[in-house]
């Protein structure tokens, strides 16, 4: 955050001066006020709405909100729904969204529409929902009018619902309300039977009852959740937590009820309650962020999804969704689409193949080859024959695949559970124990011998325990997710935590996926500013390259694109050697020449460059103990490089995705628990094998959707962070469960005793309780270090 | 003793009243954007559109 932030531009007009003064990127030498023209019209467009405001308030990244196009090949117009009273409907995914005012910003602008009836943004699932009358037409219009201010968008994928539609979590919300409820009014009667010690038996018996008519229903309807875990435990054949919790709780119901009928000193109904509500917090607030972890990695996936051009029979193109596409459909890929769908061409072609192969140059493939969906086209726009539809593609094999290997993951027992195996037959069979000597040793009735007992139940009643592990995980997760690391399941944390062998793919997780310029210092810095002005318009990756080594330079207008070749203006040529009139030999498809009349022709060559932190990443990898090895399906001379620039070890190139898959298999075979960081749809395959996954959030959807952890945000350096963090998770969930046995060491002989009364119950449950939770938040202060 | 008769119905009656009220705004779906309404409290001055439902 910059400190001129905080301030109303209007007030500081020379603070504001070295940053955009829409997007707040910063700005280079020579710029006015904005850094593209993007951010300009943008800008020209709030204060034409008059809503100048949100600059004031906006706590947005310094460049989050740069323009970009509407993705062309959606079709906004068929997304439209109409509703029963005639009105029409879009559900939109924004991305950039950051905080309250740029919700405020895009309710403002769209309610400022005359047609549009209700504009609705819910910034936590990210989704904007419109409501106008009139055209299904005018879906694109409004689409584009949010996009124009510098947010992205992207259709509401059922992928986005089905992370946001959380039907299970909205039950323990409402089984927490009623815990609560039912606690505290149970609490109210309880209080007044433990200080009133001169009250009457008649009144004693009332607020008995009173509180069995207010505990009973808590009890039978919030503690369901757990009930139903518990259930699955037990058919598995298994012992996990839940089920401790719900023999404790059950088991406390029952005495109490005894007691009540027989009208005994005290019920327990409250404590039963007070466990339920106490645990139930703990599971919504796990819940809540692991949802939010989810909701962002289906933003990110929501933004690669994409449509495909599909020519017709008379030869104009229509967008449709990828899934509406079979095997003979003709589709148009554009310079720098990605294939959907596997196909041939008719001509040749020039493809990235860095997502399904890993390997960083262009290749020249014949026509009427096999091309692999995945690929994105460095060349001229051209027609591929689609030889598989998605559901039987290579795509698909591959999710089979994946799906597969998850299922062998599914086997990982978390600490938790661990712990539960042994605790609960031990704790099971002290309470047993307990009952049985009273009652038969000492002589007491069966009813009165059931109240050590169920106490001993109670005070083992693995409050801390059950929390102890949630706890650190929500501070954790909580904590890494500011600082931009999803994790996306639930025992990620504990995997990461014990990973002791890393294996890196290149193309895309090292290096940077996308071509950069090499430095040359013989480069005439004027020729790269013309370049980079005629590159501008274009959406060919190389003078995407371009653009971004020479950021402002000003755009041209009159430039003409001649596709698969290069750039025209006027006499200037930008583009391929062949296209400038000149022969190179060595033009590996990986470099652009600049030719203009009376000048001699520039050449500038592009590579993929590896990360600015990948060398420091494995270092801090290695510092931590994690042994590194490259991984990767690039040739041999740019892995060795590669490897040898970051001090990585070992190096393995022209791995196939059944390579990689094979490596992280015959490691687990080792003993070793390898933590694989891939990018592309080659690693999906060993992203799934492995113990435990990530993937940077450049990387293709289907490694996102493979990894337990996406790093958001630039480079690996989050990764080590994760780690140490994930492991100071792990220190802290053993010290919290070492706490609770303790706890139970000293509770459980005076429960055996018959010592133990509710008010003693209800004091070292809850002690115990806030303990872990305090030691749990230490997590929270690590990780965000 | 007299006053029991009337002090735990009404607790009773009031907090039944705020569980109801509470599973009302859940199925109201109120808690599905908490950040969102966060700040929300913070707008002012929406600008009145004539009532055009």
């Amino acid at each position: 955050m910059n400190a001129s932030v905080g301030l109303p531009r209007a007030f500081a007009p020379g603070l504001s001066r070295a940053q955009c003064a829409h997007c707040s990127a910063e700005l280079a030498p020579g710029q006015g006020e904005f850094c593209c023209h993007g951010c300009a019209a943008a800008h020209a467009l709030v204060r034409g709405l008059g809503l100048s405001a949100f600059y004031a308030r906006q706590e947005a990244v310094a460049g989050a909100l740069r323009p970009e196009d509407l993705p062309s090949a959606v079709d906004f117009a068929s997304l439209a729904q109409t509703e029963a009273d005639g009105t029409l409907s879009l559900d939109l995914m924004v991305s950039g969204l950051t905080c309250g005012a740029c919700v405020w910003l895009i309710e403002q602008a769209l309610a400022a529409e005359p047609d549009v009836l209700r504009a609705r943004v819910n910034l936590t699932a990210r989704r904007l929902s419109i409501r106008w009358r009139g055209d299904a037409a005018r879906a694109r219009a409004l689409a584009a009018l949010v996009a124009r201010l510098g947010f992205r968008i992207a259709p509401w994928s059922p992928a986005c619902l089905r992370a946001t539609e959380d039907e299970e979590g909205r039950q323990l919300v409402r089984a927490l309300g009623i815990a609560a409820f039912g606690s505290m009014n149970v609490m109210l009667v309880s209080v007044a039977v433990w200080v009133g010690g001169d009250m009457g038996e008649h009144t004693r018996a009332l607020m008995h009852w009173l509180a069995a008519l207010f505990g009973l229903p808590t009890v039978l309807v919030a503690g369901m959740p757990f009930y139903r875990s518990a259930w699955h435990a037990i058919r598995a054949g298994r012992a996990n937590m839940d089920l401790a919790v719900s023999l404790g709780v059950l088991a406390t119901t029952a005495m109490s009820l005894s007691e009540a009928i027989r009208n005994g000193p005290y019920t327990w109904f409250d404590g039963a309650t007070a466990l339920l509500a106490l645990l139930l917090a703990g599971r919504v607030l796990d819940r809540g962020m692991r949802r939010r972890a989810r909701q962002a990695v289906a933003e990110l996936l929501a933004l690669q999804d994409g449509s495909v051009e599909l020519r017709l029979a008379d030869g104009s193109t229509r967008a449709v969704p990828v899934a509406s596409v079979r095997a003979g459909d003709l589709l148009l890929v554009a310079t720098g689409d990605r294939l959907r769908l596997d196909g041939t061409a008719g001509n040749d072609v020039l493809l990235d193949t860095s997502a399904t192969t890993g390997e960083s140059l262009p290749r020249r493939i014949a026509a009427g080859d096999a091309l692999m969906a995945g690929a994105v086209n460095m060349g001229s726009a051209f027609t591929l024959r689609v030889t598989a539809a998605a559901k039987d593609g290579s795509l698909a094999a591959l999710g089979l695949l994946i799906e597969k290997a998850e299922q062998g993951r599914g086997r990982f027992v978390s600490i938790a559970d661990r712990a539960a195996r042994w605790y609960v037959p031990v704790i099971h069979a002290v309470a047993a124990m307990t009952f049985l000597g009273w009652w038969l040793g000492m002589g007491l009735t069966w009813q009165a011998a059931l109240v050590p007992a169920v106490a001993a139940l109670i005070v083992t009643c693995p409050c801390g325990l059950a929390i102890a592990v949630p706890a650190v995980q929500v501070a954790t997760v909580g904590a890494l997710f500011r600082r931009g690391v999803l994790v996306a399941s639930a025992t990620a944390l504990e995997r990461l935590a014990s990973a002791d062998h890393v294996v890196l793919d290149k193309t895309g997780t090292l290096t940077l996926g996308h071509p950069t310029l090499i430095e040359d210092p013989a480069l005439d810095a004027a020729a790269l500013r013309q370049a980079a002005s005629m590159a501008h318009g274009s959406r060919h990756p190389l003078a995407q390259a371009l653009v971004r080594a020479c950021p402002d330079a000003p755009a041209l207008d009159g430039v003409e694109e001649v596709p698969g070749s290069g750039l025209m203006h006027g006499d200037s040529r930008l583009g391929s050697a062949r296209f400038c009139g000149f022969d190179d030999a060595a033009d590996s498809g990986m470099s652009l020449h600049l030719a203009i009349p009376g000048q001699a022709p520039v050449a500038f060559r592009f590579a993929d460059a590896l990360r600015p932190d990948a060398a420091r990443v494995v270092a801090e990898l290695q510092a931590l103990g994690l042994t590194t090895e490259l991984l990767s399906g690039d040739g041999a001379g740019a892995v060795e490089e590669a490897a040898v620039a970051t001090g990585i070890g070992p190096w393995q190139a022209r791995a196939t995705p059944a390579d990689k898959a094979a490596r992280i298999e015959a490691l687990r075979q080792q003993g070793a628990r390898p933590l694989m960081v891939g990018d592309g749809i080659n690693d999906a395959a060993a992203l799934a094998l492995a113990h435990v996954s990530a993937s940077p959030a450049t990387g293709t959807d289907i490694a996102q959707a493979t990894s337990d952890l996406v790093l958001r945000g630039d480079g690996l350096s989050a990764l080590p962070a994760a780690i140490r963090a994930a492991r100071k998770a792990q220190l802290l969930a053993k010290q919290n469960i070492a706490f609770s046995l303790i706890y139970n060491v000293v509770a459980v002989p005076m429960a055996v005793l018959g010592l133990v009364t509710p008010l003693i119950a209800a004091v070292v449950m809850a002690s115990s309780s806030i303990i872990v939770i305090l030691n749990a938040l230490r997590a929270g202060k690590e990780a965000s270090s | 003793m007299n006053a029991l008769v009337f002090l735990v119905p009404a607790a009773l009656f009031l907090g039944l009243l705020a569980l109801a009220l509470f599973l009302w705004t859940l199925r109201n779906r109120q808690y599905d954007d908490l950040d969102g309404a966060a700040s929300r409290i913070l707008f002012d001055d929406q600008p009145q559109k004539e009532s055009r439902r």
